[in-house]
């Protein structure tokens, strides 16, 4: 069993055990909430000893370069001794500019970060609320028609952590400090010719509209499908503008698609599982790029079909919301 | 003799070979359920790791490993019989390939050489 030494004490590490795990069954205070590598909330320093590639897995380099770590994916090998990081340091404190609502139940936050904040349009950032509350959320905005300001859109979660206070709490002027950006979900330039087929369920278009503008923006000329899945016709909160959009790019395809609610009112709006209906549309997947985001049930599930429907592995980009 | 991994043409071919492999793990239900990880890549990497070692290129698996490894899936019930299944998958991943008979034998027999530490014996 390994020594983790922290705080002034040093505690013992069970066998499978996560340094957060270890951390937090000693009732430490770790700020964390995916617990899979995702959010970054449970970042630590590292003192004395080593820890594994996948603990840094995704990290900024300068990040890296300091010994930070995600305590979720970090199992010792040997003792180790850390520390909590200056989260001063690591936080970047932001604006809220303007805080609008897409329909009953999604809010588009948008943010001006107080220093240069580079970023790729559909990675994350996650948002505190205090030192230890913080979620994770996916950019929308794209730098290049949105200058400094982030978009996110958040989803009011009855009874969850921090989506019922960014819903109902924060307005226009008030700060808050965010953490990122992190995570492989975004557009590459190299793939300007290629197929794309974006598909995300809920606020899981938030990502998407990020990537899809983006691609746009740099002139994508492969076909661009996009499924935007929802329960009913309330859900599909970005409906006039990708329609708009699609009207204006001869190459973008907009798929609406809701599970409950019989069509009547837009035609083009089609009534299925999406699941269902991305395995019956794409049999063959071999050589288009993927995105995939939103529920982890769809995502996990979607991504295995799109690579026994012959896409590669690294070109599916799947990106499972936590909720929050 | 070169082994058969320097013959298809090292790691590129074992590349090539995870990708057939892995899908037809994943599209078998009679072994499928154990190769259920969510995180796809970690398990593309494993695949990788088997076929290399199978090819007689350079991995670094030792018995132990191999046992360590299956312990959690020996729990869930993992047997004999699926043991054959990934053989059985291996091969035809090689013929896809266009392996020579007596090389997948040889691949085969490698596999074979790890079923008691896989089956925890």
């Amino acid at each position: 069993m390994w020594n983790l030494r922290y705080a002034g004490q040093n505690l013992p590490v069970c066998p499978g055990e996560s340094v957060l795990d270890t951390l937090l069954s000693a009732q430490h205070e770790i700020p964390n909430s995916c617990r899979v590598g995702v959010c970054q909330s449970c970042l630590m320093q590292l003192v004395h000893g080593r820890v594994g590639e996948t603990a840094q897995q995704g990290l900024k380099d300068s990040w890296r370069a300091q010994g930070l770590f995600l305590a979720c994916r970090c199992y010792p090998e040997a003792d180790l001794e850390v520390r909590a990081p200056a989260t001063g340091a690591l936080r970047i404190p932001s604006r809220v500019t303007a805080h609008t609502r897409l329909n009953h139940q999604v809010v588009a936050i948008r943010l001006r970060p107080e220093e240069a904040f580079g970023y790729y349009p559909g990675q994350h950032v996650t948002l505190w609320r205090d030192e230890l509350l913080g979620r994770c959320y996916s950019l929308a905005s794209v730098p290049a028609l949105d200058g400094e300001e982030l978009e996110l859109h958040v989803k009011h979660l009855v009874g969850g952590a921090l989506s019922p206070w960014l819903c109902d709490k924060l307005g226009v002027g008030d700060r808050i400090q965010l953490l990122g950006p992190g995570g492989d979900c975004f557009y590459t330039a190299g793939d300007t010719g290629r197929p794309l087929l974006l598909a995300g369920i809920g606020t899981g278009l938030a990502p998407l509209y990020g990537i899809l503008r983006d691609a746009l923006c740099q002139g994508h000329t492969g076909e661009i499908h996009l499924y935007h899945g929802a329960l009913d016709l309330s859900g599909l909160y970005l409906h006039d503008e990708l329609n708009r959009l699609a009207s204006r790019h001869a190459n973008l395809h907009y798929y609406p698609c809701i599970l409950n609610e019989p069509p009547a009112r837009a035609e083009q709006v089609q009534q299925a599982d999406l699941m269902t209906l991305l395995e019956q549309k794409y049999p063959d997947l071999r050589g288009w790029k993927i995105h995939l985001c939103g529920d982890p049930a769809f995502v996990n599930k979607q991504r295995k079909a799109c690579y026994l429907a012959g896409a590669r592995l690294p070109d599916i980009h799947a990106d499972a919301f936590v909720p929050g | 003799m070169s082994s058969l991994y320097e013959r298809l043409g090292g790691e590129a071919a074992v590349d090539a070979a995870v990708d057939i492999f892995y899908r037809k793990v994943l599209s078998d239900d009679r072994v499928n359920r154990f190769f259920d990880d969510v995180d796809m890549e970690r398990q593309a990497a494993k695949q990788k790791g088997f076929l290399t070692m199978v090819f007689g290129g350079p991995n670094n698996y030792s018995g132990k490993d191999m046992r360590e490894g299956h312990k959690h899936l020996v729990a869930r019930g993992l047997d004999d019989s699926h043991v054959d299944a990934i053989i059985e998958l291996l091969g035809s991943t090689l013929k896809e390939l266009g392996v020579a008979d007596e090389d997948i034998a040889v691949a085969a027999g490698i596999a074979e050489s790890v079923r008691d530490d896989v089956l925890s014996r």
